[in-house]
C-alpha cells in the first residue's frame, strides 16, 4: 500500500527530534568523552594524543581503587537493605484498610524529596552538636555518649545508608505493593482453601510472583547507589582522608576540581562501561513485548 | 494503571484480611505497626519544621532541643534575604524547571506517538537509541557538556541546564508517552481517517486528548527531576544569581562567617521540599501511575 510506505516516513519525522536531541546531547559528548580520554588535556592545555595511557593511570591509582571500592561497598551494603525493608514494609501496608493507605501515603513521600535536601536534612540530625539523633539515642537509652559520626569512615558510611534509606525505601516498597496487588485473588484463595499458613503463603506465592519486580528494584536500587555523589558530597565531603569518596565524587574532583581532563573522562568511561552492564540487564527485564 | 496509594484497586476485594489469612487480632497489631512506622518516617520532617521556627539562637543550640521556646520566623527572613535573595534562586529553579518540562514534552510527545503508530524502519533500534540515556550516565557526560555549553554561551544559563535535566527525562517521558498512545484503540484512528482527518489532525484532535493524563505524569516528573537535580546544577551554575535552590542550600550551610547558619539551613531544607511535597499530596494519582508504568511494566 501506497500510504503505508509514506505512513514509515512521516512516523519517524514525529521521532526524529527526540533522536536529535539525544544525538547532539548524548551521544556526540560521549564521542567526545571517549576521544578526550585518549588524550593529555587539562585545562592549561596539553591534548596530546596518549593512547590508553588514562586507563593505565586509572588501572594504577590506588584513589580510583579505594572510590570503586567504597562505591561497591556502599552499593553492597545499602541494595540489601532497602530490598528487605521495602519487602517487609510492602506486606505491612498491602491490606488496603485507611490506616495501611495512610502509612503508605507517608512512607512514600521522601521519594519525592530530593537527595541534596535530604542529605542535608540528615547532615543535621547527625551532627554531634546540634543533631538530634543523638539526642534521641541517648533519650532511649541506646547509647550512653553522643557518636561522632563523620569522623571514622564505617560510621559514616552507616550514616549516609540511614539517611538515603528513608529517603529511596518507598519507592521499592511501593512497587511492591502493586506486583502483590496484581496477583489475581484466585490465587490466593486457592491457596487458602488448601489451608496453607501466612508464611506459606508468603513465600510460595507472593515472593516468586513479584520475582520479576524485586530483580528489577534491586537493579534499579544498585545502579542507583553505583553513581551515588550528593549524600557523600553534603555529609562526609569525602572524609575522613577521602576514605568517603565515590566513583562519580572521584570524577569530579579529578575532572572540576582539578582539571584533569583527560584523565576524568577516562574514569567517565569505565563508570559508564559499568553502569552499561547493569542497564542492559534491566532493559532485558523490562522488554515490552515478553509481557504485553 | 494501578493506583497504589488512593482508591481501591481492582483485583484486591474488600475481604483482603481475609486472603492476606490474618485474624482480627493480628490485623490490629500490622496497623498499629504501619503507624509507627508512618511516624518515624515523619519524624525526620517534623523535628527539621520545629527547628526552623525556633530562634536562631536556639537552633544552632548546644545541647539541641526538640521543641522550640519560642515562636520565631527569623530562620526564614535569614534565607528570604541570604545572598541574591530567595526569590532569584526559586526564580532560577522554577524557570529550569519549566523549560525541561516544555522540552521533555516537546521531544517525547511526538516520538511517543510516531513509534506506537507508525511501522517506522528500525524501530526497535531507533527505540534503544532514544533509552541511551539510561546507559550513558549523566555524570560521565558533565565535562564535554559543560565545555559544549561553554561555546554555545549556555554556561550558567537556565536554558543549558534545562538542556542536562531534559537528558534525564527523555527515556522515561518516551516509554511512558509510547505506551499511552499504543493504547488507544486502532478503531479511533481509523473513524478519523474515514472522516477526511490528515495524520497530523488526528494527532491534535484525537489523540493528543487522550493521552493528556501521561502528559501530565511527565511534566510532573520533569518538574519533581529538575528542581531536586543536584549535580550538574552544582558544576554548570557557578554565579551566585544563577544558583538553584538546592545550591542555595550549600551556601546556605557554609553561612557567612564560617559557622553553619543551622536554623535557616532548616528553613531552607523545608522550602526546597514544600513544591515537591505538594505535587505529591495533590497530584498523587498521577505521580503514582507515571511510577509503576516506567518502572516496572
Amino acid at each position: 500500500m501506497n500510504s503505508r510506505n509514506a505512513s514509515r516516513w512521516i512516523g519517524l519525522i514525529y521521532v526524529l527530534p527526540a533522536l536529535i536531541f539525544v544525538c547532539a546531547f548524548v551521544l556526540y559528548p560521549f564521542g567526545q568523552l571517549v576521544y578526550t580520554s585518549l588524550t593529555s588535556q587539562s585545562l592549561l592545555g596539553g591534548g596530546a594524543f596518549v593512547g590508553l595511557a588514562n586507563y593505565q593511570r586509572a588501572f594504577n591509582d590506588a584513589a580510583f581503587w579505594t572510590a570503586l571500592g567504597f562505591t561497591a561497598r556502599y552499593t553492597l551494603f545499602i541494595t540489601p537493605i532497602l530490598m528487605g525493608l521495602g519487602l517487609l514494609l510492602a506486606f505491612l501496608v498491602l491490606p488496603n484498610r485507611k490506616i495501611q493507605k495512610f502509612a503508605r501515603g507517608v512512607i512514600f513521600l521522601p521519594v519525592v524529596i530530593g537527595l541534596g535536601t535530604s542529605s542535608f536534612l540528615w547532615y543535621w540530625l547527625f551532627d554531634e552538636q546540634v543533631g538530634l539523633f543523638n539526642k534521641v539515642l541517648v533519650n532511649l537509652h541506646v547509647i550512653v555518649h553522643p557518636i561522632v559520626w563523620f569522623t571514622s569512615a564505617d560510621l559514616a558510611l552507616w550514616a549516609v545508608i540511614i539517611s538515603v534509606t528513608w529517603k529511596v525505601v518507598g519507592f521499592g516498597m511501593i512497587l511492591f505493593v502493586a506486583g502483590m496487588q496484581s496477583i489475581s485473588s484466585e490465587v490466593v484463595e486457592a491457596s487458602l482453601i488448601d489451608g496453607t499458613s501466612y508464611l506459606q503463603r508468603t513465600t510460595r506465592i507472593f515472593l516468586p510472583l513479584i520475582l520479576r519486580t524485586i530483580l528489577l528494584v534491586t537493579l534499579i536500587s544498585a545502579i542507583g547507589s553505583m553513581l551515588a555523589f550528593e549524600q557523600l558530597y553534603i555529609m562526609t565531603a569525602g572524609g575522613p582522608r577521602g576514605k568517603t569518596l565515590t566513583t562519580v565524587y572521584w570524577i569530579y574532583q579529578n575532572s572540576f576540581i582539578n582539571f584533569k581532563l583527560g584523565y576524568g573522562a577516562a574514569l567517565s568511561v569505565i563508570l559508564t562501561g559499568i553502569i552499561l552492564c547493569g542497564t542492559a540487564v534491566q532493559l532485558v527485564l523490562t522488554n515490552r513485548r515478553a509481557h504485553q | 494503571m494501578t493506583n497504589v496509594i488512593g482508591t481501591p484497586t481492582r483485583k484486591f476485594s474488600a475481604d483482603e484480611s481475609r486472603i492476606a489469612g490474618r485474624n482480627n487480632l493480628t490485623g490490629y497489631l500490622v496497623s498499629a505497626i504501619a503507624v509507627f512506622v508512618a511516624a518515624l518516617m515523619l519524624a525526620p520532617l517534623v523535628l527539621s519544621f520545629l527547628s526552623s521556627v525556633k530562634t536562631p539562637e536556639q537552633a544552632s543550640a548546644t545541647p539541641p532541643s526538640y521543641f522550640p521556646t519560642s515562636l520565631s520566623l527569623e530562620n526564614y527572613d535569614h534565607v528570604l534575604h541570604f545572598g541574591a535573595g530567595l526569590g532569584t534562586y526559586v526564580g532560577n529553579s522554577l524557570g529550569v524547571a519549566a523549560l525541561a518540562i516544555i522540552f521533555s514534552l516537546l521531544l517525547a510527545v511526538p516520538a511517543g506517538f510516531g513509534l506506537a503508530r507508525f511501522s517506522i524502519p528500525f524501530k526497535e533500534f531507533l527505540f534503544v537509541v532514544l533509552l541511551m540515556p539510561l546507559m550513558i550516565p549523566y555524570q560521565a557526560l558533565l565535562t564535554p557538556l559543560y565545555f559544549m555549553f561553554a561555546k554555545l554561551g549556555l554556561a550558567n544559563s537556565l536554558f543549558g541546564l534545562a538542556i542536562v535535566h531534559t537528558i534525564l527525562q527523555v527515556p522515561f517521558s518516551v516509554y511512558l508517552m509510547r505506551n499511552a498512545f499504543e493504547a488507544i484503540p486502532r478503531e479511533l484512528e481509523e473513524a478519523a481517517v474515514i472522516d477526511g482527518c490528515s495524520t497530523f489532525v488526528s494527532f491534535r484532535r484525537v489523540f493528543l486528548p487522550l493521552v493528556f493524563p501521561a502528559m501530565v505524569t511527565v511534566a510532573l516528573f520533569a518538574f519533581i527531576a529538575s528542581w531536586n537535580e543536584f549535580l550538574a546544577a552544582l558544576i554548570f551554575m557557578n554565579k551566585e544569581t544563577s544558583f538553584t535552590v538546592p545550591i542555595m542550600l550549600v551556601s546556605v550551610r557554609i553561612g557567612h562567617f564560617g559557622s553553619v547558619d543551622w536554623g535557616a539551613l532548616q528553613a531552607g531544607i523545608l522550602i526546597s521540599i514544600l513544591p515537591c511535597a505538594l505535587i505529591y499530596i495533590f497530584l498523587q494519582k498521577y505521580y503514582v501511575s507515571g511510577l509503576l508504568g516506567g518502572a516496572v511494566k
